[in-house]
């Protein structure tokens, strides 16, 4: 099936989304669509997949337009989509799942499960997708969810099949696993649109590249292209894709986590026994695939969840019943993983939320009253020395994009001495300048003597920022290493494997 | 010592996991070592308390030609219930209580002792000249249980299609409201219908009614996206002002006209009813017992076995991926919240031709919201509401039944049932997951 797109524009009040945009996606072929977050490629697939209407422009199916008002219509038309967040019912049973939508019933309405789980069967043998489908899909793990996500689409006789940010949750080894599917998929005549921002997941799999910016598509490439080319296609400038710094000047031990452990409100172990030492001067990265206990472990280091055994010291002093707002007296910085949960409060200025954990100090406040005029300077001082682009002091941060909102966040958490900076995907849906400025900051807060945690699903940002590197898996420090590590046997740890005999360990 | 660990050496390996014992679990064996242990302290209690170990019991609800009183010395009953109870203590206290199946079913034994060492206490040394005798609670355990369950089983249907409906009490009133005046019309006023349909043409009446209230639910609930709670309230108000406002609209000498309905015949259903203790409570009841009956089956059927309960679920849980797969997530909240609104129609139908008659204001006293509680303690599955509905019926014909004896005060008594509801919902269940888009409107993007 040939899938063709001409001049598909979509306008959001003033903003345009997608700017006249043409592809075309040939029978048989993976088509890498290439942007930064927010460049409009989810905004594309989801007008193919009939979940926006399109302002202007059409869609062609072998030559005939076609309109998608629903999901139905696309699904009918032989497309299938893979969502970055899983179209799945988490209590539904695999087999459930994939017969959602179209089941397959004994007549009157009567559900047939046996012939949906052998359907299920069936298309794991024959596209080599192993799963079970008579598994709750809450109890699989993430990378055999998104198998189950892909059954789905085939169970509907997809012929163009969408990928949306696949490699986001996965562990290397799954990547891997899922672009052989990809091989195997495009072997049996499956087109895929593989939607990513990762340039070497791009230049392993793809047949073409189109690179997508501001809305626009800026230009085809051919898979051996340089990844810097294809950088500086997507960002509209040349980058460098690594950060500048010196060998790091280790100090004393500043913060000492002995023996966390974490029990979940469900009674799970979420971080089992974990141990390690951040020193003055040295980032220390954390890697992991996401959801290894990654994230309990900060909020246990920042007081936010009591752990249920373990201590945890900073500067010979046992913090361990410390609640937050004496982990930030103490000094402990904390850049979250979810900045709109976590980091600023939407609606409130950006003069505000730059002092959302400053005000309560002499410098922003009298007595109970709150100091305008310093929380305005401060704002003015912030705003220009972190760039951080908004109209005024007074818009809401929830109008700025997301690569300024982290910059207030960011710029917040600078603004007060640290002895530690825990700094959770510091660039998670954050633009390419923008990521650049806040590893610079990042660096330049470990040269002045700061223990700087960083935790990123991202290898390269762990590579790029990390003097030794901590992996989690399973609520488990499985090794400590240095970032002279190969890949893929990082990637091993990540999946479980412990530290390899040889590996450069810290 | 050092020896032993010489030999337990490859334990050293494996992993710490084991050495922190999960919270929950803790909590678990805490919680049931409070609970077994109140109950034989309690137990221990009325065993003591007792001076005079006679009482009389009868099989039936009252004294009748069939059921005569019986004696019983209540010595054995009391000590097997502590004997039981002081079982399950130690269970608990080694960390060997059973879970799952066998728990549940110790566990539901010790409740049964708990109520049999209750009752010997409670129905000797009677004072007075007249001696209330132990009489079955299964009968008016079903005549409160029969509109808590139809209650539930709307509860189950909206919210596991994601529609919080605590409008269970408004469809009530007004299903038996108007249950009550359809069948006072079609005796006075609708000659062509036999009279053997008058009662049961009440029915119609009630569900016709309980729908209505559904589709007020579903109008401001789905199509205008209105606070689901709120609401509930809010209709439940409305039923409560409506019905109240159109029954003092009757003009006292056409009573007979509008609220005088027959009431529904009970169906004996040969040798099932000859059972004893369950038999006449089960199977000599009204058609709408049976309907009751019946519906919890249709409507387990209908969630989990066909097409349109995995999409009624898939909604409720999840209602984006519902809609990526094409299904109409509105239209069958829709659907959902209309089929509930027949079952509340025939819960509410059963406070007037279901049993005692003419419409009274505000005659289901608060037991949808029961039924609500009943939703939640049953994990939204129909047959676990069932459960708890007959659980809290059990609780109130208790109440019922030891009014007439005078051991307990009666405003107590007259709580216990509510302090029953609450202790179950939270202690029992404790923290469940209701459907995951239960009270979230679906808004496409």
């Amino acid at each position: 099936m040939k899938l063709e797109i001409r001049g598909l524009t979509k306008r959001f009040g003033s903003f345009t989304a997608n700017d006249a945009i043409d592809l075309t996606i040939e029978p048989g072929e993976i088509h890498c669509l290439l942007g930064e977050n927010g460049a409009g490629k989810s905004t594309l697939m989801n007008m193919l997949y009939g979940l926006l209407d399109p302002s202007e422009g059409e869609i062609l199916v072998d030559d005939r337009p076609v309109t998608f008002v629903t999901p139905a219509d696309s699904i009918a038309a032989g497309i299938g989509m893979v969502h970055q967040h899983f179209m799945l019912v988490p209590v539904f049973t695999v087999a459930e799942n994939v017969m959602l939508g179209r089941e397959q019933t004994r007549g009157l309405g009567v559900l047939n499960r046996a012939e949906a789980a052998a359907r299920v069967r069936e298309l794991s043998e024959r596209y080599g997708l192993r799963v079970d489908p008579d598994r709750l899909v809450e109890d699989l793990p993430v990378g055999v969810q998104q198998r189950v996500e892909i059954i789905k689409a085939l169970a509907n006789d997809a012929q163009v099949l969408i990928l949306d940010e696949p490699t986001a949750v996965l562990t290397p080894q799954e990547i891997d696993e899922l672009m052989q599917i990809m091989r195997e998929l495009k072997a049996k005549g499956t087109s895929i649109i593989f939607i990513t921002h990762k340039l070497r997941e791009v230049k392993a799999v793809g047949d073409r590249i189109s690179v997508i910016r501001r809305g626009k598509v800026v230009g085809t490439a051919s898979p051996d292209t340089s990844e810097a080319e294809l950088a500086e296609m997507m960002v509209g400038r040349s980058v460098k894709l690594t950060v500048d710094k010196d060998a790091a000047t280790t100090g004393e031990v500043v913060l000492d986590a002995r023996g966390v452990t974490v029990v979940d409100p469900r009674g799970h172990q979420v971080v089992k026994d974990v141990s390690f030492e951040a020193r003055a001067g040295e980032v220390l990265g954390i890697a992991g695939v996401q959801g290894n206990g990654q994230t309990e472990l900060i909020k246990s280091l920042l007081g936010l969840v009591r752990p249920a055994a373990g201590e945890i010291w900073l500067d010979g002093r046992n913090i361990s019943t410390h609640g937050p707002r004496e982990s930030l007296e103490d000094g402990i910085g904390y850049i979250p993983e979810d900045r709109a949960h976590d980091g600023y409060v939407g609606s409130f200025s950006v003069r505000e939320n730059l002092v959302l954990d400053l005000y309560r100090s002499d410098d922003f406040s009298r007595g109970p009253a709150l100091n305008r005029e310093a929380i305005a300077a401060n704002a003015r001082s912030r705003i220009e020395e972190f760039d951080i682009r908004t109209e005024t002091a007074d818009s809401p941060v929830s109008s700025l994009s997301g690569g300024n909102q982290q910059k207030v966040v960011v710029a917040r958490e600078f603004s007060r001495p640290l002895k530690v900076l825990i700094a959770s995907q510091p660039t998670r849906g954050v633009d390419v300048g923008s990521i650049e400025f806040i590893h610079k900051r990042i660096i330049e807060e470990r040269d002045r003597g700061t223990a700087v945690i960083i935790v990123s699903t991202e290898l390269d940002e762990i590579f790029g920022l990390s003097d030794r590197i901590a992996v989690m898996y399973d609520g488990r420090i499985v090794g400590t290493v240095t970032p002279d590590i190969a890949r893929e046997d990082i990637g091993l740890m990540m999946a479980g494997a412990h530290e390899p005999a040889e590996g450069g360990a810290a | 010592m050092g020896r032993m660990s010489v030999i337990e050496a490859p334990e050293a390996t494996t992993p710490q996991e084991a050495t922190v014992r999960d919270r929950a679990d803790v909590a678990r064996q805490v919680r049931l070592v409070v609970t077994f242990g109140l109950s034989t302290a309690i137990l221990v209690y009325f065993a003591l308390a007792i001076e005079d170990p006679q009482v009389t019991y009868i099989l039936g609800e009252r004294v009748t030609q069939e059921f005569r009183p019986k004696d019983l010395t209540t010595t054995w009953v009391s000590w097997l219930a502590i004997a039981t109870s002081l079982v399950a203590l130690v269970l608990a206290a080694l960390d060997r209580y059973p879970r799952r199946g066998a728990g549940l079913a110790l566990a539901l034994l010790v409740g049964v002792m708990f109520y049999l060492g209750f009752l010997m206490w409670a129905y000797t040394d009677q004072a007075g000249a007249f001696q209330a005798a132990i009489a079955n609670p299964i009968p008016g355990t079903m005549r409160i249980a029969t509109p808590l369950v139809l209650g539930a089983l709307a509860g189950c249907l909206c919210e596991r299609a994601g529609v919080i409906n605590i409008a269970i009490e408004g469809q009530f009133l007004a299903g038996a409201f108007f249950a009550s005046v359809f069948s006072s019309i079609a005796f006075t006023s609708l000659a062509f219908i036999p009279l053997a349909l008058v009662a049961p043409f009440g029915l119609l009446g009630g569900v016709l009614a309980g729908v209505g209230v559904a589709a007020m639910l579903g109008l401001f609930a789905l199509r205008y996206q209105v606070n689901q709670v709120v609401l509930g309230v809010v209709l439940v108000a409305f039923a409560s002002g409506l019905t109240s406002f159109l029954l003092g609209q009757i003009p006292g000498d056409r009573k007979a006209t509008f609220n005088n309905p027959m009431i529904l015949d009970e169906i004996r259903i040969p040798v099932l009813a000859d059972i004893p203790l369950l038999g006449q409570a089960l199977f000599e009841q009204t058609i709408l017992v049976y309907l009751m009956f019946a519906s919890v089956a249709f409507v387990t059927f209908l969630l989990f076995e066909t097409r349109w309960g995995l999409r009624v679920r898939s909604v409720g849980e999840h209602p984006k991926a519902a809609d990526t797969v094409g299904i109409k997530v509105n239209r069958v909240r829709w659907q959902a919240v209309l089929l509930g609104g027949v079952f509340a129609g025939l819960g509410g139908a059963y406070y007037t031709v279901g049993s005692t008659g003419a419409f009274d204001r505000e005659v289901s006293a608060g037991t949808g919201f029961i039924a609500l509680a009943a939703v939640i303690m049953g994990r939204w599955h129909p047959i676990g509401a069932t459960f708890a509905a007959v659980f809290f019926g059990f609780m109130w014909n208790l109440q019922n039944q030891l009014s007439f004896v005078d051991k307990l005060p009666g405003e107590l008594l007259g709580a216990a049932p509510y302090l029953a509801t609450i202790i179950a919902v939270a202690g029992f269940v404790g923290r469940v997951r209701p459907p995951a888009a239960d009270g979230e409107p679906y808004v496409k993007s």
